[in-house]
Formats: structure tokens, sequence, C-alpha cells
């Protein structure tokens, strides 16, 4: 049980890579407080999350492989 | 008609648009909002294209500095009107639209009657404050809303509230329903840019505006489109919409017009919240609303739900706070201030704290009216 994470736009100045695996963790709340755990500056930032390429807002359960993507929001135009 | 014609005759004779596809971009009614380095590209194509009434609003004035993205810019135009320039560029360009011109920002007193002209809306600001403000419009007004937002090497883009969702039309706040708190992203000036990316974010934002109007094609209804112009991966992700979203936005045009924007998304450096802003966000359950007066104080007993802290035990019951938001008051609203300040030391830019102009007596005179 894999789980991708994949870090866009600035959030990868806290996290200093645009992808990392984290292994056997068992739904997103967890996979939320590990990478807060890693990473704490994230705390301060808002980002979506999505999970096999949609959002989700609500605690899900994680089985067999699975992407996850951190979308934090862009104003520049 | 043989002109016409001619001008359109490349498009015109891709089967999947063909005469009619011409006549509905010649139909429709498009407004481009930010004529910077996202807008520039996309009003060259959507001009090109032949969209019957195009508009534009900007209020800024071209600079050097603008010259590397914003394409339709040179020169000789530095220290003039962008909307202004333009206007004049794109009619050159293609004198059968129709242009409309807002030398203008953007604010919550005009963009409801700006925005009601046209069916299709472009975001191309460059701020926080003007994009949910455009999201809550669009919403407010039922238009479609095309989105494109760029930071450094990496772009989004997506279609917003559009009728021809599925299912109940996505819009910005279902993928970010608040705002970022002050600094926490940072603007083209302070991130920097290439010229580029935003060439590319905006002409796509036009190719989606195009393929709404004639229906063809997939647009990127309820789903997001996200572009790193370093390693060339496109990702895309399903968004779904919220029931909790349509509470965040204001339900008519008086909310809206009272709503604070720059409040919102923290542009605004002061932390007194005046009766109009206390008024259109006292009921929402996220904002935790804070009497700091004495207990032995006269009670508040209608009026808006909220939590007794006395100023004299706020700093133990710190850890009785848990929102993001906080707005303190008191009776005059000096108290409140100052615990809005101690709380705001402590907590940083971790949570909002906000004091009520003028306390209780202010918002009592205030509902009387």
């Amino acid at each position: 049980m894999q789980v991708q994470v994949m870090i866009f736009g600035q959030l990868t100045d806290i996290t200093g890579k645009s992808e990392l695996m984290l292994y056997d963790i068992p739904d997103t709340d967890t996979l939320i407080r590990t990478l807060l755990s890693i990473y704490p500056a994230l705390s301060d930032t808002k980002f979506a999350i999505a999970l096999n390429k949609k959002v989700i807002r609500e605690n899900t359960l994680l089985e067999g492989d699975n992407n996850i993507a951190l979308l934090p929001p862009f104003s520049g135009g | 008609m043989k002109t016409k014609n001619e001008r359109y005759q490349r498009q015109i004779s891709l089967k999947e648009l063909g005469e009619g596809g011409q006549q509905k971009l010649k139909n429709a009614r498009v407004l481009v909002i930010g004529a910077g380095g996202l807008g520039c590209p996309a009003l060259l194509y959507l001009a090109g294209a032949g969209i019957g009434k195009l508009g534009i609003v900007d209020f800024d004035l071209v600079s050097l500095s603008n010259l590397h993205r914003q394409i339709l810019f040179s020169v000789s135009d530095i220290g003039l009107s962008k909307a202004l320039r333009a206007g004049d560029i794109l009619e050159q360009n293609n004198p059968e639209i129709e242009m409309h011109i807002f030398n203008k920002r953007l604010n919550n007193s005009n963009a409801l009657e700006i925005l009601s002209g046209f069916d299709i809306i472009l975001d191309g600001t460059d701020n926080f404050a003007s994009r949910y403000l455009i999201n809550d419009a669009c919403v407010l007004l039922n238009k479609t809303l095309v989105y494109g937002a760029i930071s450094r090497f990496e772009g989004q883009v997506s279609v917003f509230n559009s009728p021809l969702s599925a299912n109940t039309a996505v819009n910005y706040r279902d993928l970010f329903p608040e705002a970022p708190s002050d600094g926490e992203v940072l603007n083209c000036e302070e991130a920097g840019v290439i010229g580029v990316l935003p060439g590319i974010i905006g002409t796509m934002m036009a190719n989606e505006t195009i393929k709404l109007i004639t229906g063809i094609g997939e647009p990127l209804i309820d789903r997001l489109l996200t572009y790193n112009s370093l390693n060339n991966q496109f990702f895309e992700m399903d968004l779904s919409a919220l029931a909790e979203t349509a509470k965040l936005i204001p339900s008519n045009a008086d909310e809206f017009r009272s709503f604070n924007y720059d409040w919102f998304c923290s542009l605004s450096p002061a932390n007194e919240l005046n009766h109009e802003e206390f008024e259109a966000m006292h009921q929402d359950k996220k904002i935790q609303i804070i009497d700091v007066r004495e207990s032995d104080e006269e009670a508040l007993k209608d009026g808006f739900s909220h939590i007794k802290i006395p100023l004299s035990r706020l700093k133990t019951q710190i850890p009785d706070i848990h929102a993001e938001t906080i707005v303190l008051f008191c009776q005059s609203g000096k108290r409140s201030a100052g615990a809005a300040e101690l709380l705001t030391k402590h907590f940083g830019k971790s949570k909002k704290v906000y004091s009520l102009k003028d306390g209780l007596t202010g918002w009592q005179k205030f509902k009387e009216y």
C-alpha cells in the first residue's frame, strides 16, 4: 500500500520536492497528519487535496495504491 | 460578406466549427477582466476569432515591466491605460467586433452591473480579492467563469459555474473555500514569472471560451487543469460542488455589495469591523464571536450567537479559541480592540482577529436604523 504524494506550486518551497512516497497510510486524515509532522509549515497554508484526481474534503480510506495531490491556490495573472 | 468569410475562413473550414460556429462566436458576449499577462493573449485570440461583443476591465496603466508578458502593449504605450490601449489595438486587429471598455477597477459596487452585459467571464486578475469577487458575482448572475491563474512556472485553468455542468456546477469556492492568509501566496511581482507561462494559460482560457461558445470538444467544466512549464506535465482533477459553499457566497446583490473582499483576503490592515461588515458575517457558524465584557455586565439577550470570555481572563482562556476567524466585542469597542491586539500577537497569521467597531452601543444604534 503506497501513496504517491504530488506537491504543487509554492508548497514545494516547504517540502523541497514535488513528489514523495508514503507507505501504509490507512486514510487521508492520517496522511495529512503525517505530512504536517514532516513539514509543520504546511499547517500555515491553504491547499486543496485530490485523491486519485478527485478533490476530496472528508476523510477517505486508502486501499491499494493511491495518488494524492496537494494543490495551493494561485493568484497570479 | 465575402471579406468576413475570408477573415474567419481558416476556422470556418473546420467541420466542427463551420458557419454555424462562426455565427455563435459572433453572437457571443465575453468579458475579460484584467488586460495583463493572461488577459492580453486571451483578448488577442478572442478578438481574432470574432467574438461579437468583447469587454475589457482594467484600471491599471502600462509599465515597462509589463511588456515581457503583456503582449498587446509596446514601449509607446507606457503610462497609458491598459483597457483603452487594448481596446484600440484590438479594434485595429478586428474592426468587425464590438469592444466595450471599462477603464476602472472592478469592485463590489460595479461588478454586477458590468458583468450582467456578458455571458462568459474570463478572470485574468492578479489578486485573491478580485478572484473571489468575480467568482461570487458569476454565481449570483449565473455566468460562466473561465478561470486562469499562475504561480512561477505553474498555471491553473478551469471552467466554473457552467450551465453545461452535468451536476451542480462547481465554482471557485468549492476548490478554495477561504482565501489564503496575507502573504501566504506571492503575486507575480514578488514571485517572478516568465512571460510565456501566462501566454500559455491565457491562450488556454481563450480556447476554453471558444469551445464553450461553439459547443465543440470537452471544456474544463468542473475540472481543474494544472500545467507545469518546467517539466511539461499536465495534471487534471475532478471537482465537485459542496453544499457548504453556498453559505460562503453572498446570497443576493445587497449582501454582495456589502461584502468586504479586501478584508476577506486580508488586504486591509485595519482589524476593526464596521457594522455592515459585521452584519454580513455574524451568522457564519465558522466565526467565533466573543464578548470580552466582564461577567457583571448586562448580557446580550438577542442579536447573534457568541461566547463570553471576559478580558480579565482572556490570556488564560486562549486555548478555548479554536476558530480561524474571531470577532471580539465589548460595549464601546475599546476593550475589544485591545483584546484583538493581544490575540493577534498570540496567533500571528494563523487566525484572523477582529474587533467590532464602536462595540455593542454602536451595533445597537445601527440595528435601530
